[in-house]
């Protein structure tokens, strides 16, 4: 889409605006409407805008398709290492009251925007990741063909 | 609660039901993100591993009729998910743990023989996740997480069955049909799950329990019920909802068709059983007349039909594929019986045949690692230059067909002890007759086993690939001698379910 000039200018703008959006869910989801699944789809949004207008190339270099896989898995990691972090202090698994046991409403806000950090890191990524496997299997067609 | 605000009070042996099925979840992503393929079989052979010392735990702790509840979160039930370990699920619990074990040690040798090396991380990352999902449908006691459960091993499963498309590509359309059946049932499910939370407003099991009770004749139930007994029906091969499974079983590797010969039907079922007993009155009428008028003749139907189709099939995979079908018809049947002995056989017969099944997938897969071809003619005089296998492989044969001294035969014996004793002698007749099929197409392997000449030699398999092929025989064996491990604790399960 190299000619698409105003689109190209459009995009680079909205990125930058749509990852802000994508992280005020994401840290505003334990009050308001929204969340780490809404956030990461946002998030992972910008990358595929960016891949579809600047190319897929152009976007993996800034996301490569390792960085999205390991990624992934490490949102899933602190979302159970959260648990497993409430086992070791003696309480059930997730219990958020072992973050901040003197100020158990101070835990459960704690925890639950870990958790939800770690559910918005492992759907961002997902995202990207079905999304650049599902795009590197097209043939790439020439600017010409379009 | 509150009092237990100021600091923990669990100790580390209260969390058994959760570290049941946290660990292997822990362990996929680890995998991914360290990316070494040696250290990631390791960390899933150990993972397993600890998974199999938990199991063997939690049955020691439940084995006396005891039931260990654990809260997730602190949250109590009927609001929060419950954890909620007896005898019956015990078992499966550990079958599952065991059998991954078994199932690792094997891939160690056979994995690379069937999918390129670098995918080898993700493989055994997926494996855990699919581990993950059968441990935790069986632990829960919140039905909600047994549907998200269910769907987390069910895609781990596509995917597993999916790389066998390396060696032969029908495996992707196997495991495409395989998605495709498998989301409809998974959707009817939680449509079930859906009327039920709609007449009761609760996911607890005990909860809905006492709700379903109060309510009486509910019509919303019902179809729920309905809506389930398809789903799980889909989810576990029951024989008009079955097409997927011969051609998974078929092209996936042969790691990936071991494991889920002996665990991903029989979870369903258990979940199907755990409906019945825990969240549903088996003595309401429509529960028990939709099993005496739909489910029986259907396992019937299962247990002679699919042991015809296996005797006149070339591919062996397939052939065990089908006799799994069979199989299920078995365990199907014992639950159909709607008898304290009928759901024992059921469960004995989980176990006993996926240790069955193990063995003989295992021992196919490697004569398979040595031929490459899995037809019946490649195996030609095997018995000679493969003694230890083909001597494994017949172990397991014996133990299908329900030979005295080995595993098949006390389930077996069990499930005809139940058909009698609520008097159905067709359905006895039809038991033998389906284990006569079993002898004729076990028998025609082994005919061209032992008593064919070979026109290549080939070498035994090495002693890796040996060790987990003859634990399993050796569990056919064992299970068919001791029965103080599988006929106690399913005694006990089913007095816990019969309440």
């Amino acid at each position: 889409m190299k000619h698409h000039l105003i689109l190209k200018v459009i995009t680079k703008f909205m990125v930058g605006v749509i990852v802000l959006f994508g992280l005020y869910v994401q840290f505003h989801g334990d009050y308001s409407p929204g969340g780490g699944f809404q956030a990461g789809v946002i998030i992972a949004a910008a990358f595929i805008l960016y891949g579809i207008v600047m190319g897929l190339e152009n976007v993996q270099k800034v996301m490569p398709i390792w960085f999205a896989q390991k990624s992934a898995a490490v949102g899933v990691l602190l979302y159970a290492l959260t648990g497993v972090f409430s086992i070791f202090f003696g309480f059930e698994f997730l219990n958020y009251y072992a973050i901040s046991p003197e100020h158990p409403k101070h835990g459960q806000h704690y925890g639950i925007i870990l958790v939800e950090l770690g559910v918005g890191i492992t759907v961002t990524f997902v995202m990207i990741a079905i999304y650049y496997s599902f795009a590197g299997r097209t043939p790439r067609l020439d600017d010409k063909e379009w | 609660m509150a009092s237990e605000i100021k600091q923990g009070t669990l100790e580390l042996v209260n969390h058994l039901p959760i570290l049941q099925v946290i660990t292997p979840m822990l362990l996929a992503p680890l995998l991914v993100v360290l990316n070494n393929k040696t250290l990631s079989w390791l960390l899933s052979f150990l993972g397993t591993l600890a998974c199999l010392f938990i199991s063997f735990l939690l049955i020691q702790a439940v084995s006396d009729g005891s039931i260990i509840t654990y809260y997730l979160g602190g949250w109590v039930p009927p609001i929060g998910i419950e954890y909620r370990i007896d005898a019956a699920n015990a078992i499966l619990l550990f079958l599952i743990s065991i059998i991954s074990v078994i199932v690792l040690i094997f891939s160690y040798t056979s994995l690379h023989a069937e999918i390129p090396e670098e995918k080898h991380t993700l493989f055994y990352s997926c494996f855990l996740l699919c581990l993950t999902g059968l441990l935790g449908v069986v632990a829960t006691a919140d039905i909600f997480n047994v549907f998200v459960f269910l769907e987390i091993s069910s895609l781990s499963t596509y995917v597993l069955v999916a790389q066998g498309a390396y060696l032969d590509r029908r495996a992707l359309s196997a495991s495409f049909n395989y998605l495709i059946m498998g989301t409809i049932g998974a959707t009817f499910f939680v449509i079930g799950i859906g009327y039920i939370y709609m007449a009761t407003g609760s996911l607890n099991m005990i909860d809905i329990a006492e709700r379903v009770s109060q309510l009486g004749d509910n019509k919303t139930i019902q179809a729920g019920f309905a809506f389930i007994v398809v789903g799980m029906g889909l989810k576990l091969a029951m024989v008009p909802l079955h097409v997927w499974l011969p051609n998974a079983y078929t092209f996936a590797p042969t790691v990936v068709t071991c494991f889920l010969a002996a665990t991903a039907t029989k979870v369903a079922l258990y979940v199907l059983i755990r409906f019945v007993f825990s969240v549903f009155n088996y003595e309401d009428s429509f529960v028990n007349e939709l099993f005496f008028l739909l489910l029986m003749p259907l396992a019937v139907i299962a247990m002679i039909a699919a042991s015809v189709i296996a005797i006149f099939k070339q591919n062996l995979k397939k052939l065990l594929a089908y006799s799994s079908l069979a199989q299920i018809g078995y365990m199907l049947l014992g639950l159909s019986l709607m008898s304290q002995k009928g759901l024992a056989s059921s469960l004995v017969h989980m176990v006993n045949h996926g240790f069955t099944k193990a063995a003989l997938f295992m021992s196919l897969g490697a004569f398979v690692l040595n031929t490459k071809n899995v037809y019946i003619k490649s195996l030609r005089g095997l018995g000679k230059s493969m003694p230890f296998t083909s001597a494994a492989f017949v172990i397991g044969g014996l133990s299908l067909i329900g030979v005295p001294g080995t595993a098949g035969f006390i389930s077996k014996w069990l499930l005809l002890e139940a058909a009698l004793e609520t008097g159905y002698w067709l359905v006895a007749i039809f038991i033998i007759a389906s284990s006569l099929f079993a002898v004729i197409y076990i028998w025609k392997i082994i005919e061209v086993l032992y008593f064919s000449e070979s026109s290549d030699s080939y070498n035994e398999v090495s002693v890796l690939t040996l060790l987990p092929i003859s634990i399993l025989a050796l569990f056919c064996i064992f299970l068919g001698i001791n029965t103080s491990f599988t006929v106690d604790v399913a005694n006990m399960a089913t007095e816990i379910l019969f309440k």
